[in-house]
């Protein structure tokens, strides 16, 4: 076999001296320091032999090695070896067959660059973007020459801009290139890269001719930095003030017309959350093209079946504790148990899949914050409710009796008003809020039995802020609280961030027992 | 007043006929679990009792005092971390091994003095008291009631549970402080150490009540259910009214710290979920259910309560949450006085001694 194999490479010999500079080279890649090595590498890319670029990109990968049996230079992937110059198949192998050509950092990062120069002349601009947008990465001033000569013939513009870059960076990495060209290259670098490149940019204050610039450019990058942070800060502060508005406006109006906390309004929301799962469901079974529509669907079913389910709390069991608002509050934690338990029963214990309409998924950037749209469209859907709620009761004749029995529930009663009938309707109204509050949360939260209990406290945080019974307040507890609760997580963490928004709240009713925005009344201050 | 008398008297002979049969009973009848579990109970109405005396005499509904127990609880759940030593699983003589696995080298300050009984027997009383009165004096001075109060008790147990499941705070975080081995030496698991609870809880709740009985007996007492019936007239009186509330409110914590303290070694664990907001509401329909402003009905209610909680979710787990709803409601609107009050109901009328709530 052996001897074989030796008169079949005397054979091949005369052949090989055709390419003999290329594969000479490529077959001293194994051997030497590692600097005759980069040069090889660099040597090769320049042969402008198709071959190199494979070849190349095997070394970078660790998959090129020396058959033990006879030396040739092969590519080997999982267990089968190609000859690395011929490219035909040199037969299944093991690892105790080869020998792998040792690769270090640095002489990756050559080869990169090397590679880089070799897709600079592809003829796809798409390949050409890429490697210059590799040399950008891995900046090498050996391939300056080769950069200017692609700049020059280049026409595709995504190409042209990339090699732009390419050079800047390739410049600002030399420092013994021209100052006006470097000078050149800092301003392309920070109009272009900004924030991505300020590790270049630092490395500029070293230079006595751009120092200047590159600092300045630095403090710049930094205050937009700091500014960006900042208003990713707020918009997750919105956002959250968005969901607790939802979560708290309804109880927020019950509380301020019939003077009872609803301690089951966290499970109406769960109910409406669920309300959307069904709907999710019938519609995947059914009707799977009407999926974008599922919440359109779901938002008004849920507001009667919450809503009905309130005005039953009021009629059976609110309307009998009527001027015992501890006993209300315990009456209805039981109704929360049992609502609770009973989806537990029907839904079981486990997170159920809830999916987003194809409108809702995806997000956007804004001055480079991500907003994603479920979020966006959540706190437009939030200002619609209380724009709603703000029409509902300033316009009609239901919202004229709610204000009416707020401020003075005896006084309305003798103007004729049915304060038994507006109870009722405002309970239902409130139960029927936290079902459009469910259907949107649906969207971002987990829909389990246990969905209320997470923003039960946090809601009635946001009305005892706010001030009960008013919207204004509502509106200004819930994104004060978002806000400051998303200002204060960078700071101390998100559970040490919960805990001082409640210390503050407790402290801040020291000074505004009925919260911002007090309900104006006789009958409230009894 | 004499009714209150009666009731005590009954009930507290039959505590002591409770307390001298179980002993008795302890390994022959009852297993020993039962005593554990009777033990258990008592803590509970202890709790009971101290939640009766603000709701039921000064009208302020507590939706936290679950934070005052737990709170006792945790300190002497230190104290029994502390007395471990060695024999942890990391075989730390001086650091509990939850600080050995986060790699702290040495105990936080708020650890120093738990190792002694003594100290701790005085901070299961003042850990709870000091929150309790430092609370009260921010929340009775700005005179914030009614339902606000209860979501603001609500909220501070809430900051604590989230407060105590962070690693940092030093208090074992989620897991809580478990694995105890003994308490002065007597390993827990040994029946002696068992019925030597059981009597501490017997004793304490005895003591609970009558203290109770004096605050609520004396002049304090009987302006506290002005405040609670009339608040506004009797600060018009002239009576200061947050004094007053913050007094028994304070006196109210350190009792619930004593039930709490009590209830660990007994149950042989204390994690941050007993801080939770549920626990607390649960609390307030014990008080409901065996009738609110008798003391002895807070305590009956708070055993029939958890009996009942053991006995079906032993028997019917998905049940206990439907009957725990359904009491809620059933008890608010059908049976307000609760069964202590609605046993004297039944009695031929004798004149009544104070307003309705």
């Amino acid at each position: 076999m052996r001897l074989i194999r030796l008169v079949l490479i005397c054979l091949m010999l005369p052949v090989a001296a055709l390419a003999q500079s290329f594969d000479e080279i490529a077959t001293l890649l194994p051997d030497g320091s590692y600097e005759d090595r980069a040069a090889r590498v660099s040597a090769l890319a320049a042969s402008g032999d198709p071959r190199a670029e494979a070849l190349l990109s095997a070394l970078a990968a660790g998959d090129l090695a020396v058959l033990k049996a006879d030396g040739r230079l092969v590519v080997v992937t999982g267990n089968a070896a190609q000859d690395a110059l011929t490219g035909t198949d040199a037969g299944p192998v093991t690892r105790r067959d080869v020998t792998r050509v040792r690769v270090n950092n640095n002489l990756r990062g050559q080869i990169r660059a090397a590679l880089g120069s070799l897709g600079l002349s592809a003829t796809d601009p798409g390949v050409r973007a890429r490697a210059a947008s590799q040399l950008e990465a891995a900046p090498d001033p050996t391939q300056l020459p080769a950069l200017e000569k692609a700049l020059g013939t280049e026409t595709d513009p995504a190409a042209k801009s990339a090699l732009e870059l390419a050079r800047a960076t390739v410049l600002l990495s030399a420092p013994d290139a021209a100052p006006e060209a470097r000078a050149e290259a800092l301003s392309l670098i920070v109009a272009r890269r900004g924030a991505s490149a300020q590790a270049l940019i630092r490395a500029q204050l070293d230079d006595p001719v751009l120092k200047d610039a590159a600092a300045s450019a630095l403090t710049h990058i930094e205050r937009a930095e700091k500014l960006r942070g900042w208003g990713l800060t707020l918009w997750q502060g919105v956002s959250l003030g968005s969901v607790l508005l939802l979560a708290a406006i309804g109880l927020s109006i019950t509380f301020g017309v019939c003077g009872v906390i609803n301690m089951a309004h966290g499970e109406l929301v769960m109910l409406g959350a669920y309300t959307t799962f069904v709907v999710q469901e019938m519609i995947r079974n059914h009707a799977p093209g009407l999926f974008d529509w599922s919440l359109a669907i779901a938002l008004p079913l849920a507001f009667v079946i919450t809503g009905a389910i309130g005005i039953a709390i009021e009629r059976g069991i609110v309307r009998k504790l009527y001027g015992r608002p501890l006993e209300t509050l315990l009456a209805t934690w039981g109704v929360s148990l049992i609502l609770q338990q009973a989806v537990r029963t029907i839904f079981g214990p486990n997170n159920r899949q809830v999916g987003n309409p194809s409108w809702m998924s995806g997000s956007t950037e804004v001055f480079g914050i991500a907003l994603t749209w479920n979020r966006v469209w959540i706190l437009l859907f939030a200002l619609a409710v209380f724009a709603f709620l703000m029409l509902v009761l300033r316009r009609t004749a239901l919202g004229l009796q709610m204000r009416a029995v707020t401020q003075n529930r005896a006084m309305a009663a003798e103007m004729g008003i049915r304060t038994g009938r507006v109870d009722a309707l405002t309970f239902g109204l409130g139960a029927g809020i936290a079902g459009l509050a469910g259907v949107a949360l649906s969207q971002i939260d987990n829909v389990s039995p246990n969905l209320g209990q997470g923003y039960i406290v946090d809601s009635f945080m946001v009305v005892v802020f706010g001030g009960a019974g008013s919207l204004w307040g509502t509106l200004a507890g819930a994104f004060t609280l978002g806000i400051a609760g998303k200002l204060a997580e960078p700071l101390a963490g998100a559970m040490l961030a919960k805990v001082l928004i409640l210390i503050f709240i407790i402290l801040f009713i020291q000074k505004r027992p009925r919260g911002l925005f007090p309900t104006r009344g006789r009958a409230v201050e009894g | 007043m004499r009714q209150i008398n009666r009731n005590m008297a009954v009930f507290l002979s039959g505590l002591f006929v409770l307390t001298v049969a179980i002993p008795l009973m302890q390994g022959q009848v009852l297993p020993d679990y039962a005593v554990q579990l009777v033990g258990k109970y008592l803590c509970y109405a202890l709790l009971a009792v101290s939640l009766d005396l603000v709701w039921g005499y000064a009208g302020i509904l507590s939706l936290g005092h679950a934070a005052f127990f737990t709170l006792g609880a945790y300190v002497m759940g230190m104290h029994l971390m502390r007395e471990i030593g060695a024999r942890g699983v990391y075989a730390n003589p001086e650091l509990p091994d939850f600080m050995v696995f986060l790699n702290w080298d040495s105990l936080p300050w708020f650890w120093g003095a738990s190792d002694s009984f003594a100290v701790t027997l005085l901070l299961v009383v003042a850990v709870p008291g000091a929150l309790a009165f430092i609370f009260g004096w921010f929340a009775f001075r700005a005179r914030v009631n009614g339902v606000y109060l209860s979501i603001i008790t609500q909220a501070m147990t809430y900051a604590l549970m989230l407060a105590f499941f962070r690693n940092e705070m030093g208090f074992g975080g989620n897991n809580g402080l478990t694995d105890f081995k003994d308490l002065l030496g007597i390993p827990l698991s040994s029946p002696g150490m068992r019925l030597g609870l059981f009597i501490a809880s017997a004793l304490a709740l005895a003591a609970g009540l009558l203290i109770a009985r004096a605050i609520t007996q004396s002049h304090l007492g009987r302006v506290l259910v002005g405040v609670r019936d009339a608040e506004s007239r009797t600060r018009f009186l002239g009576y200061r009214v947050e004094e007053y509330k913050l007094f028994v409110w304070t006196v109210s914590a350190m009792m619930a710290g004593v039930a709490g303290a009590l209830y660990v070694p007994q149950v042989g664990i204390v994690n941050p979920g007993e801080f939770a907001p549920a626990n607390s509401i649960e609390i307030v329909i014990w008080v409901a259910l065996g009738g609110r402003g008798t003391l002895v009905g807070a305590a009956l209610g708070a055993m029939v309560v958890a009996l009942t909680k053991t006995l079906l979710t032993g028997w019917l787990p998905d049940a206990w949450l439907y009957a725990l709803g359904a009491l809620f409601i059933l008890v608010t609107l059908y049976l307000p006085r609760g069964i202590v009050g609605a046993l004297e109901g039944l009695k031929p009328a004798r004149k009544p001694q104070e307003v309705a709530a």
